[in-house]
């Protein structure tokens, strides 16, 4: 990087003045945000979605998404303002000096060309680099980044790696022109926390080997800690607050601050939750589920009691999802029993009556996909009510207001389309219409794990409550340890299909660990600046 | 002014005034049309220039040419209108029942349709017409025929398109939804596929409405179609062709009508695909 260094006159890389952007509807999505990046920092940008992170993070490189435009304010990389320049400088800009890395590596690659031709496309597109040298600084790359056999990983396809190695592939792929700046979107956010871990500790040791400026988004606090040298609280496009990254953690000085803190630092505590019935209402006994030939679920046996909440947990691709889908029917199972309330349930969804149906009711991840788009509240939670009970238009209709108010949801919610309501209210209108059916078990497969963090909260409060009201139960599976901690009573450890450890919550993260469970507990970023290296030392060691 | 709560572009308001204008002419044929649409002129003869009292002339047998494309306007919009309709509804339940119905009935129909698929389409309503339309002509009349075999035959188009669009949705999680409901195949059908299929299939509905317009006059401009004196568009282009090379321009006037509708047509169409691609509020990314 000695060459980029020379150029530089100061420290500062990046400094925006006054941005406003604004969608083409003249809402304004950055309003007047300003920041300085020096070489060598990290700026934090969190928030929750809507914030504009990502639109700022664009407007750095004076790029705006569809229907968005940047409508004041100034850009200066080097002291050169981008904004000024004509198309064809701006683009001789971008991936130069300043690079961009997306949440989803697997949508940023191109499927039909191998990973090192696409990282070497573009210093040899700006004619920084001869195709060989290109090839050697990628090769540097992928063995800074750690990726398995560096010589050879080039040569594969996207789908042929791993999530995480496909996100670090990209990482080598923003720095092939070795820009001066890296704008870094959410890049773990799709990973799961083990991987998250390793792709962390790489960019951190990436930034500081070539003394590159990077502007970090997330909206998880714990990880932003692990990274930044300050932080920028965004809300509605407005800066919050701004502060070195110790100072947020510990001493936030804006209410909006405060929340996001609590609320993450909460996560980390056990809580104690009532006593539970004994009866089972599912009871599973060494149930194998199987995709053509791939085994999904392997000996799998779980109960879960009435009014009890029990967790799953593992990572993607361990079965926890699977699980559930045997359990409903949709996966086939080839040997076991799913026993519900002491009666056997047939494998096969076909075959099961409408009362096993109602009785077991599903909460999808994503609410968007989960209600249909052109149905209406009134239609997607009555529905249940008509078919399960045979009630009339005006029962079906109290029912519904009555079912809105119980999810917190306003009763003149009914006669809007799905589409009209925020990520948090249609998932409220999920566990409704579960709620129509009167269900004895509720199946979450986390429902709150693509809503922001005080969103998901607010979800987890309403099924607490509901489940102390009605007594229902919850199979609960979820990536996420800290909402474990706070709900189930009793947690169960997946990994690839086969429950490695299962118990009472308190004693899954009690030592002594499985050792699967204690590096998955391990692995989940805390709020604290040395947490990272801490956990990195101790594995070395270990 | 706003329809189905958007409102129209500069060219969608041209691609409607045009389309509206043809369905009037159409609609209302024998009051705006000066003169029956079979009556010949004898003492005006064939391919006579335009006039004032005949706007357009008249064509090979000395019939006003403005009468018969005003008629014309009826028979081909009302054929073509018909026959989509028709090859929709075949093509849409059809579609659907393949994706929900199961691996069976999918194999079954796809394949029946990829054999449909195989035969060209003109040569096959050729045979079929000329096999059976005289068979059934006497029963329910030669245009039902007609309309009715372009209908089956376009409807494996609309088949493959529907399908295609329910595939995409009858793996979303509201229609598994639906089955862990206990809800039955025709339901899911109509209440969870079918109002998400739809904005996608109207303006396929459009474009295979030009299509069938082009295609009557195509199977009128090589006997099977619409027969005389009945006027329609493809036909009249047919019936004066001859009279380009004597420098008439009879056959322009029909012609002329097929471009404007046919543009008319995709300006609407344009204009409600482009409704479809736009980000609704909800999904729009901030």
């Amino acid at each position: 990087m000695a060459e980029g260094a020379s150029k530089a006159t100061t420290d500062q890389v990046l400094k925006i003045t006054d941005l406003r952007i604004e969608s083409i509807h003249g809402l304004v999505l950055v309003d007047n945000v300003s920041l300085e990046l020096k070489r060598g920092e990290v700026l934090g940008l969190i928030g929750e979605s809507g914030a504009g992170k990502s639109t700022i993070g664009l407007g750095a490189m004076a790029y705006s998404r569809g229907g968005c435009r940047i409508t004041g304010g100034k850009v200066e990389i080097d002291g050169v303002s981008i904004r000024d320049l004509s198309a064809e400088g701006r683009r001789e800009m971008r991936g130069r000096r300043i690079a961009y890395i997306a949440q989803s590596a697997a949508a940023s690659f191109n499927p039909a060309h191998k990973i090192i031709d696409q990282v070497i496309e573009m210093p040899v597109k700006h004619g920084i680099m001869s195709k060989t040298e290109a090839k050697a600084w990628a090769l540097e790359l992928f063995r800074a980044l750690d990726l398995p056999k560096p010589e050879i990983f080039g040569e594969r396809y996207p789908h042929q790696v791993s999530g995480g190695q496909l996100q670090r592939a990209m990482t080598a792929m923003a720095m092939s022109c070795r820009p001066d700046i890296m704008v870094f979107d959410e890049p773990t956010t799709a990973l799961d926390v083990t991987t998250q871990i390793e792709v962390l500790a790489l960019i951190k040791k990436l930034i500081h080997e070539y003394n590159t400026a990077a502007l970090y988004i997330t909206h998880d606090l714990a990880v932003v800690a692990q990274v930044s040298d300050r932080i920028m609280v965004l809300r509605h496009g407005k800066m919050v607050e701004l502060g070195d990254t110790k100072q947020i953690l510990g001493a936030p000085r804006t209410d909006y601050a405060r929340a996001l803190v609590s609320e993450r630092k909460e996560a980390d505590h056990l809580s104690q939750l009532p006593k539970v019935d004994t009866a089972h209402v599912l009871e599973v006994t060494n149930a194998v589920g199987v995709y053509e030939t791939f085994v999904a679920v392997n000996n799998v046996s779980i109960h879960v009691a009435k009014s009890e909440t029990v967790a799953v947990v593992g990572e993607s691709g361990s079965g926890k999802s699977s699980l559930a889908r045997l359990i409903l029917g949709l996966l086939p199972r080839r040997s076991g029993s799913v026993k519900f309330n002491g009666k056997e349930l047939p494998p096969a969804l076909k075959e099961r009556s409408k009362d096993d149906l109602r009785r077991i009711q599903f909460i999808y991840q994503q609410p968007d996909v989960a209600l249909n788009p052109r149905q209406t509240i009134a239609e997607i939670i009555g529905r249940p009510v008509q078919l399960y009970f045979g009630r009339s238009p005006a029962e079906v209709k109290r029912r519904v207001a009555e079912l809105l108010v119980e999810v917190g949801l306003p009763e003149d919610y009914a006669g809007r389309l799905s589409t009209a309501l925020s990520g948090g209210q249609k998932q409220r209108v999920s566990i409704a219409r579960a709620l129509a059916a009167e269900p004895d078990l509720i199946i979450c497969d986390e429902p709150t794990s693509a809503l922001d963090q005080l969103v998901a909260d607010g979800v987890l409060k309403l099924l607490k409550k509901l489940q102390d009201e009605l007594g229902v139960a919850y199979l609960f599976i979820t990536h996420d340890l800290g909402i474990v901690r706070r709900i189930a009573h009793r947690t169960a450890v997946m990994l690839k299909g086969e429950i490695v450890a299962q118990g009472p919550t308190a004693q899954i993260f009690n030592p002594p660990f499985h050792p699967y469970t204690e590096r998955l507990i391990s692995s989940v970023p805390e709020m604290r600046t040395e947490w990272l290296d801490e956990v990195l030392a101790k594995r070395r060691v270990g | 002014m706003r329809i189905f709560g958007h409102k129209p572009t500069i060219t969608a308001w041209i691609g409607i005034v045009i389309v509206a204008g043809f369905l009037v002419i159409g609609i209302f044929a024998p009051w705006i049309a000066p003169y029956p649409e079979d009556r010949t002129f004898d003492d005006v003869g064939s391919y006579a220039p335009p006039s004032a009292t005949m706007w357009l002339g008249t064509d090979q047998i000395g019939r006003d040419l403005l009468s018969r494309v005003i008629y014309g306007a009826r028979t081909t919009i009302g054929i073509a209108f018909l026959t989509t309709v028709l090859s929709f509804a075949i093509g849409i339940v059809t579609g659907l029942w393949a994706v929900v119905g199961g691996k069976i009935v999918d194999q079954i129909l796809s394949r029946l349709v990829d054999v449909m698929l195989s035969i060209p389409l003109l040569i096959f309503a050729l045979i079929v017409l000329s096999l059976f339309g005289s068979l059934f002509q006497s029963v329910i009349g030669s245009l039902t025929v007609l309309i009715c075999v372009i209908a089956v035959l376009d409807s494996t188009r609309v088949f493959r398109l529907s399908r295609s669009v329910a595939m995409n949705i009858v793996v979303l999680e509201y229609v598994e939804a639906a089955r862990l409901r206990g809800e039955g195949t025709w339901w899911i059908i109509r209440r969870e596929i079918l109002p998400n299929a739809l904005p996608p299939m109207i303006s396929e509905f459009g474009l295979r409405f030009c299509f069938n317009f082009l295609f009557v006059a195509a199977l009128s401009f090589l006997g099977l179609g619409v027969q005389p004196p009945l006027a329609d568009w493809g036909g009249m282009v047919k019936e004066n062709a001859k009279a380009l090379g004597v420098g008439g321009m009879a056959p322009l006037w029909p012609a002329a009508a097929i471009a404007l509708m046919t543009i008319g047509v995709n300006l609407i169409v344009d204009w409600i695909l482009s409704i479809n691609a736009r980000p609704s509020g909800a999904s729009a990314e901030m």
